[in-house]
């Protein structure tokens, strides 16, 4: 892709400086939503881009605007900026980068959800990027272009930053809702969803950061340009994450459908020291591993494509092993991290992550049987199905699949092979 | 009390959620409390409660819940290092060990001179630049990436120049 269409910031520089973000075309799409049209108009923009959302699940973002309870007021809006998922760091370029760009999405998704208050939602860790927010929120007030009378017109809005404080849970949006109320982060049942009761039960849209970057850009250039970048089903550009065994890991904005191998030998230089590919994790540690053949090397990353070899592209991050890695070893890793950020209300993901867990690592320290590998199987099945939000779900995909693709990794470590 | 050092930051706080909502607040004090006093102790828990109307358990309940929030004094500066997955793959278990080796201590334990602790943590967003933590102290917290023990070394001691002028 030549143009960049969310990291802005690499085209253009000091676009983090308002008067440079205006200068190239910020603030029109607000202004032009907030004077030319109604509500309903931006979200039928917005669903006609095809725009779906970018925080993992997939949704489509404007038919989730069209789901707030009709006449029922105040509605908040709240943007997820609590990016924690291994191997995901693209948010955090974004609100970093090309900052007003997001805060102009949070904008123009207030007005079309009829909010007048939006929160941003910053995983803890973000402290000094929640500061620079702050400070940058500010510069929007002394533009009026946040507060009381926008554009003349009697629409006002605010926008807060809310500091989360360290649980990679409260990415779960109604999770995030629950803490941001000053709870534990634990999810809700749902229905109702966060649509009809969200935040302090009140009519809520919750939005990825990515998801609102690109919002600007479709009210400004039209839904029919978005639509050219990315596939039919998958329209738009996509902040690629990638880490692990690759010469050059970093985010890369690419259109929805871009191949693994594109991704990974194009752009990312290849496996590092020129060691051979293993295994491909899409979506961090939140979705089945993938062993990297040539059909999977040349599937599309976009929302159908993944799904079809047996994956998900989620958040779309990245995560390339190389012919080095232990998978065994892989999903200790992967198992240790949701055990101890399983936010323990659902018994099958609190105990089921203990114990997937505690075998991986007996499995680690060569003190686990054979019998060990099938137990641990039938552990994380156990869980599957049986919570409230997805990340009891998450927890069991590295292991199943692991277990699947590279069973003898972990019969290396049991040693009563026959 | 907090009320008397930091009432303006409290009522700007307060100011951020709805009036009949405050509970909300909960997060942004503990953080004031925290930086105030190094961690969130009992009277500031006690105190948080009656500010926001709450039983002091539904806001000390959050400290065991939320990983940033400390009951407890540890060293003054926390290195907190990401080993997990990403970061892993690039070498950043080893480089914890050594970081903690060079220390004279254990993950998860402090300096002899009370200033600085070494603790794994969860992912940070920063993969791209493994190996790479973040810094927690009294002014916030603070991210160092493309690290290696050299540069490490050089912020401890920097650190312990610091610590001593305090």
């Amino acid at each position: 892709m030549t143009e960049h269409i969310l990291l802005r910031h690499r085209d253009i520089k000091g676009i983090d400086q308002l008067e440079v973000y205006r200068k190239h075309g910020g603030y029109k799409a607000f202004e032009k939503a907030v004077r030319e049209m109604s509500p309903q108009e931006v979200i039928d923009e917005v669903k006609a881009s095809g725009l779906r959302g970018r925080g993992g699940a997939g949704f489509p973002t404007g038919v989730k605007w069209g789901f707030l309870s009709p006449n029922v007021f105040p509605r908040y809006v709240v943007a997820n900026a609590d990016e924690s998922e291994p191997g995901t760091f693209k948010d955090r370029e974004i609100m970093e980068s090309n900052p007003y760009q997001f805060l102009e999405g949070v904008a123009i998704c207030a007005y079309a959800a009829q909010a007048n208050v939006a929160y941003v939602y910053c995983r803890g860790e973000f402290w000094d990027l929640a500061h620079r927010l702050e400070r940058q929120i500010e510069a929007l007030y002394k533009a009026k272009l946040l507060g009381k009378k926008l554009f003349g017109s009697n629409y006002e809005l605010d926008i807060i930053i809310h500091l989360g404080a360290g649980a990679y849970i409260c990415g779960e949006e109604t999770a995030l809702l629950e803490s941001l109320e000053g709870k534990l982060g634990q999810p809700r049942l749902r229905p109702p969803f966060p649509a009809a009761e969200g935040l302090f039960a009140k009519p809520t849209v919750v939005n990825n950061v990515e998801t609102l970057t690109n919002v600007p850009q479709i009210l400004e250039r039209g839904a029919a340009w978005y639509r050219t970048i990315g596939t039919e089903k998958s329209p738009g550009p996509k902040v690629f994450s990638l880490s692990g065994h690759v010469e050059r890991p970093g985010n890369y904005e690419l259109p929805l459908g871009t191949t693994f191998r594109e991704l990974i030998f194009e752009h990312g230089g290849g496996i590092t020291d020129g060691r051979q590919i293993k295994g491909i994790m899409p979506a961090g540690a939140s979705a089945p591993l993938l062993s990297a053949s040539d059909e999977v090397l040349d599937t599309a990353m976009d929302y159908e494509s993944v799904p079809a070899v047996g994956s998900q592209l989620g958040s779309a991050s990245i995560i390339v092993l190389d012919e080095t890695v232990d998978i065994s070893w892989m999903v200790y890793k992967t198992s240790r991290f949701f055990k101890h950020e399983s936010c323990g209300k659902c018994t099958p993901c609190r105990e089921g992550t203990y114990w997937m867990y505690h075998l991986t690592e007996q499995i680690q320290n060569g003190a686990a049987a054979d019998a060990d590998i099938e137990l641990l199987d039938s552990v994380a099945r156990g869980i599957q199905g049986k919570c409230l939000c997805a990340l009891g779900e998450f927890a069991l995909m590295p292991v199943i699949s692991g277990i699947e693709h590279f069973r003898a990794d972990f019969q290396a470590h049991t040693g009563d092979q026959s | 009390m907090l009320a008397d050092t930091h009432q303006a930051e409290i009522d700007k706080i307060l100011s951020k959620y709805p009036p009949d909502q405050k509970r909300a607040a909960v997060l942004p004090l503990l953080y004031l409390a925290q930086h105030e006093y190094g961690y969130i102790t009992a009277e500031a828990i006690d105190e948080i409660a009656s500010i926001l109307e709450l039983d002091p358990t539904q806001v000390g309940g959050l400290t065991g819940f939320y990983t940033l929030l400390h009951d407890q004094p540890e060293g003054k500066y926390r290195i907190q290092v990401c080993t997990d997955l990403p970061c892993a793959l690039r070498g950043a278990e080893k480089f914890a060990d050594d970081l903690c080796e060079n220390l004279g201590i254990k993950l998860g334990e402090t300096t002899a001179d009370g200033l600085i602790t070494v603790e794994e943590v969860m992912c940070l967003a920063g993969c791209d630049k493994a190996p790479m933590f973040q810094l927690q102290d009294d002014t916030g917290i603070h991210y160092h990436e493309n690290q290696d023990l050299e540069s490490a070394l050089k912020l401890v001691e920097d650190l312990r120049k610091r610590g001593s002028d305090d």
